[in-house]
């Protein structure tokens, strides 16, 4: 059952690799959830849609990495890290090792194990010895956590950390928030509640730094769109919605709901936009990471 | 299921060879090939490598379309690629199937073309991952299709084909450098270039020079970059050189905290560079170091990631390199194509090599001898950096690498600029370049000492854009002559600059857009979707045409 769950994982990060990793390929979704590969329960099938081999490659028999798995902690954990990822001892990490990546069935991993290793920079590795079918048990351990990499050469997942973004002043972020933000926003009007709107400070911070996460009406409400108004060589001017915007259009919709689309050449017509947020937005060039960080340190006192 | 899954295979193994037969029986086009000499003449007739000539100034000497008969450009022929193996249902033209896939493997989304496109001999070579077609540069009809069978490997994109006689070579996402005749499309050899199981892909344009096939690969997995040369007629490799150090002693190593550190520290060879034929060398930009996000186990300047470098092509040895990015931390890495620039500086002529880096620093150097002269930020509001050192090199600011209460950096992962390809006008000076200002927050999620992997350990969220522009910058003093600001959507599309002072770019907003070279005034647009390569332009008939990429659609434009 265990080895069905960690299966099942990492079928489910193969499945996730589309959505976090832009360079992966749309047919790298397609993973198999544990117990539906080709040779049924007990010998699972890799996943042909990944796009590299160590995740591509059928896995070994479960109770066969559940012994390599016992094995590696007693005899590789200390060096190479309980994550494969290296460890205090100075042994490399397994994870993007070329000879661990290339090889298949132990045959590369077995004599490093039986013979030690001395690679230069490094600290030599001690022979360990294991039997040839425990060195095999060692490698398809490996190759399973192998299996478990994310896109773009992200390591597997670990367990969650526990990261706290709240380094900032609040009192500063106080100070800061009534000299450059006041005159458009209030703690008691549009922001009121916005830490409990946005009750994970990363995303509290995200979204002010965006320009959202304000509410209700009027100067400082919740993210505003941009108006514009079109005045053609009739002087008959049109005001509404800004849709799209290029040198050679402006889309807009109307307060009736009516869309309207004009053609530009250079001044004509007259173009003028109103951006709400355009303000907000010249603000990303000269926030200080501190003041960042103090303001979200305030805002999170906004329940 | 046990049964039909090998039956399926095997089917599929069997399809193409079939078709291929039934295929009707079709002529082969003229075609004298290419002689390897073409491609140091300037850019003109055809487009016979994949930046137009060895200069990657993208300059073409053509001026039938100039700024006052642009307007008259006409759609010639549009032609649709269908990329993959079109099973059953039977082409019209010879479909050539290789590779050492089982077929099996689902590379959807792989007809967009976002690399350049040879024409020779007024045959276009176009290529998309695991595709090569042959097109009539007249019709845009498809003379034949190679397909490759893939073992995998990201599918992000093919920088294009290249030409040596009468033999095309492109690479594949799991690592072949395949060699067709390119009257047929048939295979002549295919060679690994890079190890698949290491998760290496391969998407560069490979360059002729003389007897050498010049390949660069991709990685994300901390594993060492490379350009390697290969013999065009046997596929023998002739030499490699790596980008990170590989052995004690090699120069380097002292930028790095270990030797483990520096065999895994990227710097990937995956954009085509440019070539001096009086020095011999080939002058191309190096990728970011890795794990790219997370520095703290390999501080220092990482060389030769985020360089500009020159390799002798005959020897493979390094005659110099400088750093444009040193110790990265946010993926900038420095690919970008450099432009070899025959210039003046304080009244000397000079022989030189501009580069705008994702980064958003623009340099120019001594080709020769890698000595600085101009350093300049081009991205108004890159941020991450601080300084820019006696050197010339900008100094990196480690209080804008990923932290976990987040750092505000612009620009964003894809940078200011990215592969698309820049322009040169020697008639103007100017070096065009788009200019891509977002910003991002950036946190640290794997705070482990250790460093994370790859591009892992951090996460990015777009948290807005300022300008952007189309920047055209003198390259003796580094700083813009015009720039032009989108009033929409910012762009990150390639240039094309030619002898009738037209810049042609897309404009992020779905126009195709032609420029006044001198000073930025549009001239001339059309609305076909925002171009996914760079344009190109070469005569057909005595006609000049403008060749456009919009995903898996060409256009063609002509003047009449």
């Amino acid at each position: 059952m265990k080895s069905q769950l960690v299966l099942f994982a990492a079928g489910a990060v193969l499945g996730s690799i589309v959505v976090l990793g832009a360079q992966q390929p749309p047919g790298g979704g397609q993973g198999r959830p544990g117990g539906q590969g080709p040779g049924g329960a007990g010998r699972q099938g890799g996943n042909p849609q990944a796009t590299f081999p160590a995740q591509q490659r059928p896995l070994a028999d479960p109770t066969l990495i559940a012994r390599g798995s016992g094995l590696y902690g007693v005899h590789c954990r200390l060096c190479h890290g309980s994550d494969l990822r290296g460890g205090e001892a100075g042994g490399p990490n397994l994870l993007r090792s070329q000879l661990a990546l290339n090889d298949q069935d132990g045959e590369l991993i077995g004599p490093v194990i039986a013979q030690g290793r001395q690679t230069p920079g490094q600290p030599s590795m001690p022979a360990i010895p294991l039997p040839p079918e425990d060195q095999r048990a060692v490698a398809a351990y490996i190759h399973s956590v192998h299996a478990t990499m994310r896109g773009q050469g992200s390591p597997p997942a670990g367990p969650a950390a526990e990261l706290n973004i709240l380094v900032g002043d609040a009192k500063a972020g106080e100070a800061y928030f009534k000299t450059n933000c006041s005159s458009c926003h209030s703690p008691t009007g549009d922001l009121q509640g916005i830490a409990t709107r946005f009750p994970d400070p990363v995303q509290l911070q995200n979204a002010w730094v965006a320009g959202g996460g304000g509410r209700g009406r009027g100067a400082g409400s919740a993210r505003r769109q941009a108006t514009v108004i079109v005045t053609p060589q009739n002087g008959q001017k049109v005001e509404g919605r800004l849709d799209r915007i290029d040198d050679f259009m402006v889309i807009l919709t109307t307060p009736e709901g009516m869309q309207r689309s004009f053609s530009r050449s250079g001044e004509v017509p007259i173009v003028q936009v109103r951006d709400p947020m355009e303000r907000h937005r010249r603000m990303l060039a000269d926030y200080t990471d501190n003041d960042i960080h103090n303001v979200t340190a305030y805002l999170v006192t906004l329940k | 299921m046990k049964i039909r899954r090998p039956f399926l295979t095997a089917a599929l193994l069997v399809a193409p060879v079939l078709m291929a037969a039934q295929a009707p029986a079709t002529p082969v086009p003229y075609q004298p090939g290419l002689d390897p000499a073409v491609i140091r003449k300037p850019l003109a007739e055809s487009w016979p490598t994949y930046s137009g000539d060895y200069t990657s100034r993208r300059y073409s000497a053509l001026k039938q379309v100039d700024r006052g008969t642009v307007k008259n450009l006409t759609l010639a022929w549009t032609a649709r690629v269908n990329a993959g193996n079109p099973r059953g249902t039977g082409t019209a033209f010879p479909m050539i199937v290789g590779g050492e896939g089982t077929g099996e493997f689902n590379a959807t989304g792989g007809s967009t073309v976002k690399g350049g496109i040879l024409n020779v001999n007024d045959i276009l070579y176009v290529t998309a991952p695991d595709n090569v077609w042959a097109m009539d540069a007249r019709d845009g009809r498809v003379l034949w299709q190679y397909f490759w069978k893939t073992k995998g490997g990201t599918h992000i994109g093919n920088r294009g084909a290249a030409i040596w006689n009468n033999y095309l070579f492109v690479e594949t996402p799991d690592n072949y450098l395949v060699s067709l005749d390119a009257r047929t499309g048939k295979e002549r050899w295919h060679v690994e270039i890079a190890d698949f199981e290491q998760q290496y892909f391969s998407t560069m344009a490979p360059i002729v020079v003389d007897n050498h096939v010049l390949v660069g690969t991709g990685n994300d997995l901390d594993a060492p970059g490379f350009l390697q040369s290969y013999d065009p007629e046997t596929g023998k490799r002739q030499w490699i050189w790596y980008s990170v150090p590989m052995n004690p002693g090699d120069p380097g190593l002292e930028t790095w905290p270990n030797l483990d550190a520096a065999r895994h520290g990227g710097g990937q060879v995956w954009v085509p560079g440019s070539f001096d034929p009086e020095t011999r060398l080939y002058i191309f930009g190096t990728g970011n170091p890795t794990p790219g996000y997370t520095g703290a186990g390999r501080r220092g300047d990482n060389l030769f990631t985020g360089c500009l470098v020159a390799v002798n092509v005959d020897t493979g040895k390094m005659a110099w390199y400088f750093s444009t990015s040193p110790h990265d931390t946010h993926d900038w890495d420095s690919s970008q194509t450099p432009i070899l620039i025959d210039g003046t500086i304080n009244g000397k002529p000079r022989k030189l090599v501009s580069t705008a880096a994702r980064n958003g620093y623009f340099f120019t150097l001594d080709r020769v001898t890698g000595a600085h002269v101009v350093t300049t930020k081009f991205g108004s509001y890159a941020n991450g950096h601080k300084a820019i050192r006696p050197s010339g090199s900008p100094e990196f600011d480690l209080s804008k690498e990923a932290t976990i209460p987040g750092a505000l950096v612009s620009p964003v992962e894809g940078g200011v600029t990215n592969w698309q390809p820049p322009a040169f006008s020697p008639d103007t000076g100017l070096f065009y370049v788009h200019e891509q200002n977002g910003f991002n927050m950036l946190y640290l999620t794997d705070p482990d000492p250790r460093g994370s992997m790859g591009l892992g350990g951090k996460n990015r969220v777009p948290v807005g854009e300022l300008d952007n522009f189309l920047t055209a910058i003198d390259y003796r003093t580094g700083k813009p002559t015009w720039k032009h600001k989108y009033p929409g959507a910012g762009s990150s599309a390639g240039m094309l600059v030619t002898a009738g002072s037209v810049l042609f770019t897309g404009d992020g907003s779905g126009n195709f857009v032609a420029f006044d070279a001198t000073n930025g005034k549009i001239l001339w647009h059309t609305r076909i979707g925002n171009i996914s390569n760079a344009p190109q332009t070469y005569m057909v008939d005595g006609k000049q045409h403008v060749l456009v990429a919009v995903n898996d659609t060409l256009y063609a434009f002509r003047m009449y």
